[in-house]
Formats: structure tokens, C-alpha cells, sequence
């Protein structure tokens, strides 16, 4: 390898890069970051994109050249996978409560309970990150981007995005 | 036909399924009938896209000669193009787009179950993420099929008659080939049998409860796709969706 950095800290280093839609997780909360490793003396990132159409995958790519570049590292390369595929279940409870802050609802259950209530059409109500109350509606399960869902809080009044459960 | 030329032709008829429905499905983006089902079907045309880039990617592979996902969606004419029949057809109004949402969610969602199970590795990886797409597409569908079926008059007269429309093409998703036979014998593709009595099931129990009729058109039917024979309206949207690669070869954006 073209540096002396270990491997622990270019996983530092690419555990800063954030998530160009959502800026204040990082691509290690959300669970895209899958692994840094060394092999025949080349780095490999492996990236794993949340949907299959989400354009913010380039981004993230281009933004992991930027920051190794800049702290003067070439010799790697972005490995993009599917598999296993990304499931909310892999975000950090560290990122569940920076989504909260952000006011962001962060996905309230697990990929399993998740689509048993996708099949029948039963759901729990999300909380409000902005009151905390449980009365609230799914106004769409489709948002501004791929990966949130659009609800309304009854309680506040305030119209608030939840982070997909997937 | 060797298994070789048998997967890259299974792998690009999903692509071309999910692009041909994904393209049609964009042309609502600007027009839908509320801000919220604009942005719903804008996502799942973009969903629809990112699984063809997916399969195509792993098609060009297979194949080995150097196409790219690109040269895939660009580079063919009609005639080599594989979707569904039922994805070219016009949009239509919103109770026609939602009736094909319903019907191909339906289709995808068992199709991608059995193939979560497929011996490819590469066909069980897109298949296992994109099913989890595809459940959202069909919950969105299924409801809008309650809502627009078992609602005013006039929208449920738009939902059958759309409905009516579309059943000339159910044949031309379950229409299994050579193809489909080499590779079920090996445990990659799915059983289109087992697939269409799934589908059946769950179209009739949700139409019972939307209110909806299902057609009898046994006597007039589509089918072709898997050779490429397409309805008149495959050829307009590939004039629309291939114009600038064509117009400026090699363009890069």
C-alpha cells in the first residue's frame, strides 16, 4: 500500500463521510459503509446502496476519492454490492438518535415486523420526532427521497419524515 | 440454446420489465393527480430503474462481450427488447397505472419470492433486494385498487374498465419458454405455473373485496414478448428514452 495508515484508520477516516440527502448520518450509521480491507496491497471499500435506484450511491463514491485523496491516499478501489442486502436493522442506535434531532422519525421496527405490516396493511402508528406522540398518520409511504415516507402528526400539527423501515 | 445464451436472455427480460415499466412510469412525474402520488410513482419508477441496472449489469457479464448496462438500455431496438407486454402499454388514466401497479406488484412480488431461492447467486442477490421494494409497490397498489374499486361510482367504472384493458395482456406474463424450462431444470429461473396460481389467487381475493369483475377475454389474448413481438407502443418510448445516446454516441452525463 501507497500509505502507512492502517486499516483502522481509514475506517476512521471513511466513517466521517455523510450522506449527501441526509447530512447528518454518516455512511457507517446508515449501514453502506460494509467493509475497508487490504488486499494484494490494494484497499477495497465495499459500499452497499440502501435502494437499488438511489442516486446518492455516485455521491457517496465520489466523496470516499475526495476525502482518501485529500489525506493522500490512491491506491484503492469502491466495490459496490447487494448483497446481503441493506436493511434498516444495520443502522447504529447512534444514528437512530442524530435522525431524531434532525427531525427525522428513525424506522420503528425491525425488516421483519416490517413487512408482515407491509403485507397486511396493519400499522403502528410512528412517533412524531418533533413531540413524541403516537397520534400520528402515514400521510405516504413515498417521500422526497427513496428512502423516507411522508406522516403527519395529529398531536403537534406538524407534517415529519420517517426514515423507511427496509 | 446453450445455458449461457439461456441466462443472459432470462436476465434481460427482467431488466427490460422493470425499464420499460420504470420509463412509462417516470412520465407521470410533473403530472400526477396529488403532490403525494407524484412523488409515490416517481419513486417506484425509480426503483423500477434501479433493479434494471442491477440485472443488466450481471447480463453484460454473462453475456462477455463487453456491454455495458448502458449500451443494454440504449443500444437495442424494439425488436430486442423483452419487457412485459402489459409495461408499454399507455399510462393511461390514474385508476389504468394503478390497475398495472396492482397487477405486475402482484407479479413481481411472487416472481422475486421464488427467486430469493434461485441456485444464481447473482439472481438470488437481486432478487433478494429487490423484493423489498417491490412490497412497498404493492401495498401503494393494493391500496389505491381498494380505494378507486370500491369507491364512487365513476371511479370504479374507471378501475374495471381499466382493468378490462389490461387483462389482454395476463397471458404474456406467465407465457414460459425454453428459456424458462433449461433454466427452472437447474433451479434458477421460477416455475411460472406455481407463479401464476399465487397470482391468481391474490388478484381474485382483492378483487372481491375492492368490487372489481374479473374479465373473461380467453378468446383474445397477447402474448410475444419473450420473442420480441411487441405491441405498436414499445417503439415510441424507446424513440424518447434512446435519443440522446443515439443522437450524441458515446455522450457521457
Amino acid at each position: 500500500m501507497s500509505t502507512t495508515r492502517s486499516i483502522a484508520e481509514i475506517t476512521k477516516i471513511l466513517e466521517e463521510v455523510t450522506d449527501p440527502e441526509v447530512p447528518v448520518l454518516t455512511i457507517a450509521d446508515l449501514g453502506i459503509l460494509r467493509s475497508v480491507e487490504e488486499k494484494d496491497g490494494l484497499l477495497e471499500i465495499t459500499i452497499t446502496p440502501t435502494f437499488t435506484g438511489c442516486p446518492a450511491m455516485r455521491v457517496i463514491e465520489e466523496d470516499i476519492n475526495q476525502v482518501l485523496n485529500s489525506k493522500g491516499i490512491t491506491n484503492f478501489k469502491v466495490r459496490t454490492v447487494i448483497a446481503p442486502a441493506w436493511t434498516t436493522d444495520w443502522m447504529t442506535e447512534e444514528g437512530k438518535r442524530k435522525l431524531r434531532e434532525y427531525g427525522i422519525a428513525p424506522p420503528s421496527m425491525s425488516t421483519e415486523e416490517h413487512l408482515k405490516s407491509l403485507l397486511s396493511g396493519k400499522r403502528k402508528p410512528t412517533v412524531c420526532p418533533f413531540c413524541g406522540s403516537n397520534q400520528t398518520h402515514l400521510t405516504s409511504a413515498f417521500g422526497s427521497t427513496a428512502c423516507k415516507a411522508l406522516h403527519y402528526c395529529d398531536a403537534c400539527q406538524q407534517p415529519f419524515e420517517e426514515f423507511k423501515c427496509h | 440454446m446453450d445455458r449461457n445464451t439461456a441466462l443472459f436472455e432470462y436476465c434481460v427480460r427482467l431488466g427490460d420489465t422493470s425499464l420499460i415499466l420504470g420509463q412509462r412510469l417516470s412520465e407521470w412525474c410533473g403530472h400526477g393527480p396529488i403532490l403525494e402520488e407524484d412523488i409515490a410513482i416517481s419513486n417506484i419508477a425509480l426503483d423500477y430503474i434501479g433493479q434494471s441496472r442491477i440485472i443488466y449489469s450481471y447480463a453484460g457479464q454473462i453475456e462477455g462481450k463487453g456491454r455495458s448496462e448502458d449500451d443494454l438500455a440504449y443500444l437495442r431496438d424494439a425488436r430486442q427488447f423483452r419487457n412485459l407486454l402489459i409495461t408499454e402499454q399507455p399510462n393511461g388514466d390514474f385508476a389504468c397505472t394503478m390497475a398495472r401497479q396492482y397487477l405486475m406488484s402482484v407479479y413481481l412480488f411472487h416472481l422475486y419470492s421464488s427467486l430469493t431461492s434461485s441456485s444464481d447467486e447473482s439472481i438470488r442477490a437481486f432478487a433478494q433486494k429487490s423484493i423489498k421494494e417491490v412490497a412497498y409497490h404493492l401495498r401503494h397498489s393494493a391500496d389505491w385498487m381498494l380505494r378507486l374499486g370500491d369507491g364512487t361510482e365513476e371511479s370504479h367504472q374507471r378501475l374495471q374498465d381499466a382493468v378490462n384493458k389490461l387483462w389482454y395482456f395476463v397471458d404474456d406474463l406467465f407465457d414460459a419458454d425454453e428459456v424458462d424450462a433449461d433454466l427452472l431444470s437447474v433451479g434458477i429461473a421460477a416455475d411460472m405455473t406455481k407463479i401464476r396460481a399465487s397470482w391468481e389467487q391474490d388478484v381474485k381475493a382483492l378483487f372481491a373485496e375492492a368490487t372489481i369483475q374479473i374479465p373473461s377475454v380467453n378468446n383474445f389474448t397477447r402474448v410475444g414478448s419473450r420473442k420480441g413481438n411487441h405491441t405498436e407502443h414499445l417503439g415510441y418510448i424507446l424513440a424518447e428514452m434512446q435519443f440522446l445516446p443515439r443522437a450524441y454516441p458515446g455522450a457521457k452525463w
